[in-house]
């Protein structure tokens, strides 16, 4: 009876996260962040921003903001192909909600993780910088990084801007 | 009564603020010891109608306050009594006092009654009869007001021709008889002989007596509707011991309430209260006449194309051809009336003005003439409500820093009354409004000194007397040396320019030491909608804000002008305009007219310069809903917002001052 009630607890606890991939590497957001999945189209360029910020997409009649990961974290640019997706996240900030969309290769899964097994993200390894990062997560020996969308529009790039301007 | 009326409140409460601001308004032009009874008349209808409102409405405090009020006015448009600037000053304190208790009703919370009652002490000191006034304090402070143990004489004799204005006195005896145990009892002497009688008007008169402990108030609640069209008399039954409240009583009740009873404040005159912060507005009849009439063609295009689309044949293409040209037509015929509806004149913003300079220069020991000009200027309604507190920092600013103490101004050989402008017009797409003193103007020296002491400018920096003028505008900055309740704690003017930034307007100083300063301030007609130039750079197609555009041209390689070190111009009926090219401005590495005389120059002006935007190619003329960009991202330099195309794609608005901002930084 008990061990019952434990498992269903557990299942209430756990946390559902939508995992997709960055080159050889594994990410996580919170499902409850994701608004849509959708194929990458073209974007409109905004002029003067750092090269992540891809450009600004319509989505049904508001102007969103579209960043590609790979440049923010680094890795090598691709060309995009057809499982090259668009994850279209909200962002809660200071000022209230936004809708960001992200480009990422391909969109793997949906993990349920409890987190209790979330571990703190170490300070090397991956090539993202740990202010993004929630925490890590192995899934099936494969380690997924979980990642605080909250911070993926932030002042450094603000800065950059600045910068640019100055 | 079974109606709810709460859902009446709101109309009310905006009723009454206007009313309040036509009082206002009326009282600040009332010509000292030689008043307009016209004049007057306005005012005191405001008041009758806020006082009938919250009678009905059950709001007895301002009922009570406004009658006093009214008593006044009353005095004054007879005649009996003279309109003197101490009797002014107090009625407009009453009207301030009057809003705070209808705020406080509106969201129900309590009142300061101490003001309330220092007011109306005031209030009864001028009129001098204190004992009738006395009354009503008590009236208003304990709102129970005066009960009688016993009962109720009524006398009530209503007027012949009571019943034309649908009241039945039957139903007001009725209403009565709910209250407690009545004996009516009937004068007939009136009632003519039956050849004689005219059905419609009423020859009967009643005295009631009405038993119970029932309140005043409650009372005249029943012959609320009637009061003015009747002869009420309202006597306690008189137990053992005297009340003495019986006659002020009765005068109280008789207090005849002369005309003007059924000639409500002007209304419809498309006002609406400034500040009531409400979400309602009032819309004069024809906008919506036209509106409606827009709809119906709107109607009749789109039955005709779907019956030519039903079996369309190419011999029809005309037809349809024309069809869509109408739809267009229309389209934009309804946007432009619908946008009309939301213009309001900025004299709603204007209005509160005359007050606040009569107030803070007397406060302030100064003599200023307040110029207004262009109120009925019109603008969108959310800047109206948006532009109120930039507008009344800045005028303050004037007041406080720009206007100096009369014996100051005759030293320094002015007038000794100071002026202040106001002045308000449409100027190409926007909206100008600028305030100007003939003060002191901003010292260069103070602020230079200040700037330095502040860390906001490097010890030496060689600043021209505009860039001075603009530090002002710099947070954490104020020359004030004390700091008045008026202004002086330094977070204004950057928070009057960030909040005017942020309506898409632009704030200037221009300034004189010793003569005054000028604050112009520049909005877009309307947050939504503009008319563009679709143009192409590239990849990239950018929509250019037609009202900045001057023309548009291709030039010739004998026209353009390289200067060393400062770019290219090029001379265009004797006048060199500098040339900038928005693909190096934007960073775009595909434009296609690498040339000046591959692409087209389209002339554009910002701050009164003309300027040479480069680009590829025009596209067409369109109109763009306006989407903002700051809210899933942030500003971006050179750029005003985004819009979104006929095909869905988004495109990005120019903003063209901040563009060519960027272009002399480049």
């Amino acid at each position: 009876m008990n061990a019952e009630n434990d498992s269903i607890n557990h299942d209430e606890d756990q946390t559902q996260f939508l995992s997709f991939t960055l080159g050889d590497e594994d990410y996580g957001v919170n499902i409850l962040r994701v608004q849509e999945i959708r194929g990458w189209e073209e974007v409109r360029e905004i002029p003067k921003t750092p090269d992540y910020i891809k450009g600004v997409l319509n989505l049904r009649n508001t102007v969103v903001p579209i960043i590609d990961l790979r440049i923010r974290f680094g890795f090598e640019k691709v060309e995009y192909i057809p499982t090259t997706v668009i994850i279209v996240l909200s962002v809660e900030k200071d000022d209230g909600s936004h809708v960001m969309g992200v480009v990422v290769d391909a969109v793997s899964d949906v993990l349920n993780i409890d987190p209790d097994n979330i571990k703190d993200a170490p300070n090397f390894g991956a090539k993202v910088n740990t202010k993004f990062m929630n925490g890590m997560v192995m899934v099936d020996e494969r380690m997924v990084i979980l990642l605080n969308v909250d911070k993926l529009l932030e002042q450094d790039e603000l800065a950059a801007i600045e910068n640019m301007s100055s | 009564m079974s109606v709810d009326l709460e859902q009446f409140h709101q109309v009310f409460f905006e009723e009454s603020f206007e009313g309040l601001d036509i009082m206002e308004t009326g009282l600040m032009e009332l010509d000292l010891g030689a008043a307009n009874s016209e004049d007057i008349n306005t005012i005191f209808r405001a008041a009758h109608s806020i006082k009938g409102g919250s009678g009905t409405f059950g709001f007895q405090g301002i009922a009570d306050f406004t009658h006093v009020m009214e008593t006044l006015l009353d005095e004054m448009r007879d005649g009996r009594r003279q309109v003197t600037r101490e009797a002014v000053d107090s009625l407009l304190k009453s009207v301030d006092i009057l809003r705070m208790m209808m705020n406080c009703e509106q969201d129900k919370s309590d009142p300061d009654t101490d003001t309330i009652k220092r007011q109306l002490t005031e209030l009864e000191a001028i009129l001098g009869t204190s004992s009738g006034g006395g009354e009503v304090a008590a009236e208003t402070t304990s709102s129970s007001s005066t009960s009688s143990g016993a009962g109720w004489n009524i006398v009530f004799e209503p007027d012949a021709n009571m019943m034309l204005t649908g009241n039945d006195p039957l139903r007001i005896i009725r209403e009565l008889a709910e209250l407690g145990e009545i004996e009516v009892n009937t004068h007939q002497e009136k009632l003519p002989v039956f050849s004689a009688l005219e059905p419609e008007n009423c020859y009967l008169s009643w005295d009631i007596i009405l038993h119970g402990d029932i309140a005043e108030s409650v009372i005249k609640d029943v012959f609320l509707w009637v009061e003015d069209e009747c002869k009420l008399t309202l006597t306690p039954i008189v137990n053992e011991s005297a009340q003495p409240v019986a006659e002020e009583a009765k005068s109280e009740a008789t207090q005849p309430v002369k005309a003007a009873a059924t000639t409500k404040a002007p209304a419809g005159d498309n006002k609406k209260a400034a500040n009531a912060g409400s979400s309602s507005i009032r819309v004069s009849i024809d906008k919506i006449d036209d509106l409606i009439n827009m709809v119906g063609e709107l109607v009749i295009t789109q039955s005709m194309l779907s019956l030519l689309g039903e079996d369309f044949t190419m011999e029809n293409l005309e037809k349809l051809q024309d069809g869509l040209g109408q739809l267009e037509r229309h389209t934009r015929e309804m946007q432009e009336s619908v946008m009309m509806i939301r213009m309001l004149p900025i004299s709603f913003s204007f209005s509160r003005f005359p007050r606040l300079v009569r107030d803070l220069s007397t406060q302030m020991g100064k003599k200023i003439d307040l110029v207004m000009s262009g109120e009925n200027t019109e603008i969108d309604k959310t800047l109206i409500e948006k532009i109120g507190d930039p507008l009344v920092h800045l005028v303050r600013n004037s007041l406080d820093h720009g206007i100096e103490m009369p014996a100051d101004r005759i030293a320094a050989g002015k007038n000794e009354t100071g002026t202040i402008n106001l002045n308000a017009y449409h100027k190409g797409g926007n909206i100008v409004i600028e305030i100007t003193d003939d003060g002191k103007g901003i010292d260069p020296d103070a602020v230079l000194n200040k700037a330095i002491e502040k860390g906001l400018v490097p010890p030496g920096a060689n600043l021209s007397n505009q860039q001075i003028n603009e530090l002002i505008f710099q947070a954490g900055f104020s020359t004030a040396k004390e700091i008045t309740d008026v202004s002086g704690r330094g977070v204004g003017m950057d928070v009057v320019r960030k909040n005017i930034a942020s309506l898409g307007g632009a704030v200037e100083i221009q300034s004189e030491f010793g003569k005054g300063s000028t604050f112009t301030i520049r909005l877009p007609l309307t947050l939504a909608i503009l008319d563009g130039q679709t143009v192409i750079v590239g990849d990239e197609i950018y929509i250019i804000p037609l009202v900045s555009i001057v023309e548009s041209i291709q030039i010739n390689s004998d026209m353009i002008n390289k200067v060393a070190g400062k770019g290219e111009t090029f001379k265009l009926r004797d006048e060199y305009i500098p040339i900038v090219r928005l693909s190096s401005v934007f960073g775009i590495e595909n434009a296609k007219a690498k040339e000046l005389e591959d692409g087209l120059l389209v002339v554009v002006e910002a701050d009164r310069k003309p300027c040479g935007l480069f680009i590829d190619d025009l596209l067409g003329q369109q109109q763009v809903v306006i989407k903002s960009l700051e809210q899933n991202y942030h500003r971006v330099d050179g750029v005003s917002g985004a819009t979104i195309l006929g095909d869905g794609s988004v495109a990005l608005i120019l903003d063209i001052p901040g563009l060519l901002r960027m272009s002399v930084k480049h």
